[in-house]
């Protein structure tokens, strides 16, 4: 891989490496003692692995100048890895901690192994380190392939791509010892903050520069939604984090923001991550390996246009339906929740636009698991955007707020069409991007899919069945005008349900596992696009799925 | 001038109404122009067949 780097490039990624590692050396020694110290020392260790990983292959001769005709498509592969590696570590947290609620004493006597550091290293893992990545190896891709033309360099790339990893592990190991400011999707600390503005910028202008070189005279819709979602993310970011750290050696900082205008901020930037992380950048993975994979172009052009726009601007209003029955201006409340109500009309145009794409191709959704993983998530995304604009509603917010119902809302929507839409574009992308037929096991894909849908649908029914018992329990007065309840009779009520929840992600956790194990085989085992070449006649006989890689690929 | 529940309801109720939906207008306007269309129709047709290049 460092072989393809060119020898100006490799002393750029040197010299910046090195320079990480001493800022790494610097928070070490200045922060010895704090937890910024510890992540000093991470820092540290990863600029070194990379330093080595850099020398090791620096003497080795130029590339040839004919890799100039070809997409860059290393780091994708890399990208997807790291994808799927975060992937089982997050969804192995999630597990754990939705056992910990069925079973408390499932865990160590010790504080890293608190229920409370535990969760946030489940979303991190699953949000930014499965999610992020596959945003990021998936973007670098179509905007290459859509533009038709290469990446500008070949190093800013790596840097967004390892840059990013490493505020990930920051985060996540920073949960471990108790370092958070305690937003919620927000948690790091103000120095993984600054390096993820500083990676983030990179990617943008790495993005923008690869759309400047296109041979498109238009710029593919997918494209939209990326930019939309680095872009937006950007801005919500530096906002939701400014904050002054209490000294430059520790770890500690304050926000910037306090009382209700904190809360505010905090679930501005909170539902537009959902928004704009979540939806927007997976919307941009669906508008292109959908149509790709089904071999058929998007369904309506000028729809998945309008409904661009609608979500950008309609959904940065929602916000504020996190905060009903709060502190929080009444009228604001209401203007979240109208905004909710409106959101689903460009949520519903792109899930229908994605649904009617397939018009004419249901054969290929019955045959092929990886069409269906998209299919399936498409449905998804129009029941939890539903769901989402329902549970907005202020009054159905009062029966389903602070209950299980939004966990289960949010896991339709993560498991069903975040993670589902990720697996469909994967298992799109991963012949196309490793030269092969297919992938290594068809069977396997269809083995994922199936614990993945069985996975999701148990979690989700367990939470819808367990967040209403909770509203209601919560709410049910007896004769003389006090609760009928006890908050530990709601909790005893739930044992089934978490129990339930955890086996549904056990299923899900299994699926992945299938999906990684049939990647790295396709890596290894899988006939190659070379091979077939030279048998042309011979039919793919592969049973469930026909080969993802049509002529003239 | 004092900013106020009042002030920020009407601004709302104003300028947002009209914001938004001019901005929806010019939206619909430019998805349905008629010479957009073939660019819309090579855009989304191309992405089929992108494996390969042209690439620079």
């Amino acid at each position: 891989m460092i072989s393809q780097l060119t020898k100006g490039e490799r002393q750029l990624a040197l010299v910046i490496s090195i320079a990480v590692a001493f800022l790494g050396l610097a928070m070490a020694g200045g922060g010895f003692g704090n937890p910024l110290g510890f992540h000093g020392f991470i820092v540290l260790l990863f600029a070194l692995g990379v330093t080595f990983l850099i020398l090791s292959g620096y003497f080795a001769p130029e590339p040839s100048p004919e890799r100039l005709k070809r997409y860059y498509d290393d780091p994708i592969k890399v990208g997807v890895i790291l994808s799927l590696i975060w992937g089982v570590i997050g969804m192995f947290m999630g597990v754990w901690v939705a056992a910990l609620l069925a079973w408390p004493e499932m865990t160590f006597d010790a504080a890293w192994a608190s229920f409370g550091r535990l969760r946030p290293v489940h979303t991190t893992g699953v949000i930014f380190g499965f999610g992020g990545n596959a945003l990021i190896a998936t973007s670098f891709h179509v905007m290459q392939r859509t533009s038709r033309a290469r990446m500008p360099d070949q190093f800013s790339p790596w840097f967004v791509l390892l840059g990013y990893n490493l505020f990930c592990l920051l985060a996540v190991s920073g949960y471990f010892i108790g370092v958070t400011q305690s937003k919620e999707y927000a948690e790091p600390e103000w120095y993984a903050d600054i390096w993820l503005v500083v990676v983030w910028v990179t990617y943008l202008v790495l993005y923008m520069r690869t759309l400047a070189r296109r041979q498109e005279p238009h710029i593919y819709v997918a494209n939209w939604y990326y930019l939309a979602f680095i872009l937006v993310v950007a801005m919500l970011h530096i906002v939701n984090n400014l904050a002054i750290p209490i000294s430059l050696t520790a770890a500690k900082s304050y926000s910037a923001f306090s009382g209700v205008q904190d809360a505010m901020t905090q679930w501005w930037y909170g539902h537009n991550a959902v928004a704009f992380f979540l939806t927007a950048g997976f919307l941009g993975m669906m508008y292109y390996y959908l149509p790709k994979r089904a071999e058929r172009p998007i369904f309506s052009y000028r729809l998945s246009i309008v409904s661009f726009w609608g979500i950008t601007f309609l959904y940065m209003w929602a916000g504020s339906h996190h905060l009903h029955y709060t502190a929080l201006p009444h009228w604001v409340q209401t203007l979240g929740m109208t905004f909710s109500v409106m959101l689903l009309v460009p949520s519903w145009a792109s899930a229908a636009n994605a649904l009617l794409t397939l018009n004419g191709a249901w054969h290929k959704v019955r045959d092929d698991a990886t069409l269906r993983f998209m299919m399936v998530a498409a449905v998804f995304y129009g029941i939890s955007t539903f769901e989402g604009s329902f549970l907005a509603i202020r009054p159905v917010n009062s029966l389903s707020h602070y209950t299980d119902w939004t966990v289960g809302h949010v896991h339709a929507g993560a498991l069903g069409w975040v993670a589902l839409i990720t697996f469909g574009a994967i298992y799109t992308l991963a012949p196309i991007l490793w030269k092969r037929q297919r992938m290594y096991s068809p069977a396997l894909v269809e083995v994922h899919f199936w614990l993945a849908l069985a996975g999701t649908l148990v979690y989700v029914f367990a939470m819808w069945n367990s967040g209403i018992i909770q509203g209601l329990m919560w709410r049910t007065y007896n004769e003389s005008g006090t609760l009928a309840y006890s908050f530990v009779e709601s909790v005893e009520a739930m044992h089934p349900y978490y129990i339930a929840r955890t086996a549904g992600g056990l299923l899900f956790l299994a699926g992945i596992v299938v999906g990684f194990y049939n990647i790295l085989m396709t890596i290894r085992r899988a006939p190659s696009l070379e091979a077939s070449a030279a048998k042309q006649d011979e039919p793919v006989t592969s049973g469930a799925a026909p080969s993802p890689v049509s002529a003239g690929e | 001038m004092e900013i106020d529940h009042g002030t920020l309801v009407a601004f709302a109720k104003s300028f947002g109404l009209f914001y938004l939906m001019v901005f929806f207008a010019v939206v619909l306007v430019y998805a349905c122009w008629p010479s957009n269309r073939d660019r819309f129709d090579r855009a989304k047709k191309s992405i089929l067949n992108d494996e390969d290049g042209p690439c620079r």
